[in-house]
């Protein structure tokens, strides 16, 4: 549903992204994960039309977010962070008004309107002025709108940020609940919430991906490996079959599958099996086309991840 | 076509929404019709709305700013501007829809000082040809400044900046025709042409000159289509 490619952006001299690469399969919830800085909103405003990329390809629903933006645009819904909303107009007429620019005739906005602040519970702020509304209720909205038009993908930037721990709660469930019928992609930087919430999660770190695993694996393998890249030429699953082979290789995983796999190889700490990786896939005829230690230590951002928890899980 | 209209509509509710719209209606209706009432009077009063038209259109320096600053430049410092341009919508289409808006909303205004005419006609006996020609011309005028001030709105995320921005771009082009007549011929007359109220002069003598006309439409379309620029522009920030 999300194809992402070698996304690099660029401020000025400032590399906001660098070659980010990531995949969100259909009706899956995708965490993006990373600290403060680490270039998630940029991500997400590349992906939804909003921030041109200075290179690389994103694709929604198959239309590229570029050459057939308006396309791609019709299939996403987006909360930005903080979701900023217009404070003079009351809910159903935002969404009234949101909903019209999304192509939807009045029968189904109505219809659709009552669906989601149903969904949302807003139903005793129908009439009331956004810019009355407490943070919370705010960031309902924005989840409603996003909603609306029943998007195939649905791009949430740090929804749970700046609202209280009982609300906070409450979207996390109200997220959970609309993949299947959405694809979700997700930011976070808190650890915690991406895995209560998400099903495969993204680490971004100063703008690069550090690694992509289910929830489950991240905090054991977060805490103590080596990672390390590498790319070969030959058929993938004995690659990563002989790869595990190798002495205090604890785990291969193979990312970007298809044409052009990319392995990363866990190792035991203190381990240096770079020789040792490159020497099997020699031996075996195969192409080596890269080999490197993946930039910073995932466990330091580890920290990062986990140290800015701000509410009970 | 929806996307504008939806776009239109929901400006023109924010105008009335806040006290903007009320407040600048009061204020042009005040001064233009103390013009109105001032080109009355004199030695040899006349039957005509040439003090409204002429003097009083200068109001418009101020108004138009005032009616325009809001549109873009909120948009930018709320950050609604993202979520509206994430939107399936095209950037001319925002930027038309706000500028319809602003254009109805100062068409409205306008209509409400059609009581001068209705006076004229009560006590006196006007030339019913100048007060059309004059109502089309203050009507062209106007859209111009509504125009430049629209592209004032697309620089900035700061409403002061905007409209003194937009305030400066249209005293100036309301003032270059004295400056040209200090300088002399030629220049003398490439400055008049530029002048924003030189080319109403006409109207408010019951002349439609296409000359005009095209000078107004062409200043419409070239502002409006530097907003959208501008506009596209901001993505690359």
């Amino acid at each position: 549903m999300i194809e992402v490619e070698g996304l690099t952006k660029y401020f000025g001299d400032f590399a906001a992204i660098e070659d980010v690469s990531f995949r969100v399969n259909k009706g899956e919830i995708l965490g993006f994960l990373g600290p403060n800085g680490a270039g998630k909103t940029t991500t997400m405003r590349i992906l939804t039309g909003f921030t041109p990329p200075s290179s690389g390809t994103a694709r929604i629903a198959g239309y590229d977010i570029q050459m057939q933006s308006l396309e791609a645009r019709r299939h996403i819904g987006y909360m930005p962070e903080i979701c900023p909303l217009y404070t003079d107009v009351t809910v159903t007429d935002y969404l009234s008004f949101m909903g019209s620019l999304r192509g939807m005739d009045k029968k189904r906005i109505q219809k659709r309107i009552g669906d989601v602040i149903g969904l949302c519970r807003l139903e005793e702020y129908r009439d009331t002025l956004i810019g009355k509304l407490s943070k919370g209720y705010r960031q309902r909205v924005g989840v409603a709108q996003s909603v609306l038009h029943e998007p195939d993908v649905l791009i949430l930037d740090e929804p749970t940020i700046g609202i209280d721990p009982r609300q906070v709660a409450e979207t996390r469930s109200l997220i959970k609940n609309l993949a299947g019928a959405h694809t979700v992609f997700i930011s976070s930087h808190i650890l915690p919430e991406v895995s209560q919430i998400c099903e495969r999660v993204v680490i971004i770190n100063e703008g690069r991906i550090a690694a992509e695993d289910r929830p489950e694996n991240l905090s054991t393998r977060l805490r103590g490996a080596d990672r390390i890249q590498v790319d070969v030429k030959g058929p993938t699953q004995q690659v990563a079959a002989k790869l595990r082979q190798v002495k205090g290789v604890k785990e291969v995983v193979i990312a970007l599958p298809g044409e052009r796999p990319r392995y990363y190889v866990d190792c035991i700490p203190g381990n240096d099996c770079r020789a040792d990786l490159a020497k099997v896939v020699v031996n075996n005829g195969w192409e080596l086309q890269g080999l490197q230690t993946v930039g910073m230590s995932l466990e330091e951002i580890f920290l990062r991840l986990t140290s800015e928890e701000e509410v009970p899980a | 076509m929806n996307n504008i209209r939806a776009i239109a509509l929901k400006e023109m509710k924010t105008y009335f929404a806040s006290p903007v719209a009320y407040v600048v209606s009061v204020v042009f209706l005040t001064i233009t019709g103390y013009f109105f009432g001032t080109g009355l009077a004199g030695p040899f009063p006349e039957a005509t709305l040439r003090g409204f038209f002429l003097q009083g259109s200068f109001i418009l320096v101020i108004i138009a700013p005032l009616l325009t600053m809001r549109l873009l430049a909120e948009e930018a410092k709320l950050g609604t501007l993202e979520l509206l341009l994430t939107n399936p919508v095209r950037d001319w289409e925002v930027v038309l829809g706000k500028y319809l808006a602003s254009l109805a909303i100062f068409a409205a205004m306008l209509a409400l000082t059609l009581y001068y005419p209705l006076v004229l006609f009560w006590f006196g006996d006007p030339d019913i040809g100048p007060i059309i020609t004059g109502y089309l011309g203050y009507l062209l005028l106007g859209a111009s400044t509504l125009a430049i001030g629209l592209l004032a709105s697309s620089f900035t995320s700061n409403q002061i900046v905007s409209a003194v921005v937009a305030f400066g771009i249209l005293l100036a082009l309301w003032l270059i025709q004295q400056g040209g007549t200090l300088i002399g011929e030629p220049v003398a007359g490439v400055l008049q042409y530029l002048s924003l109220p030189f080319h109403f002069t006409d109207f408010v003598f019951g002349v439609i000159d296409t000359l005009n006309v095209i000078y107004y439409l062409s200043l419409i379309m070239l502002f409006v289509f530097i907003t959208i620029r501008s506009l596209e522009a901001r993505r690359w920030r």
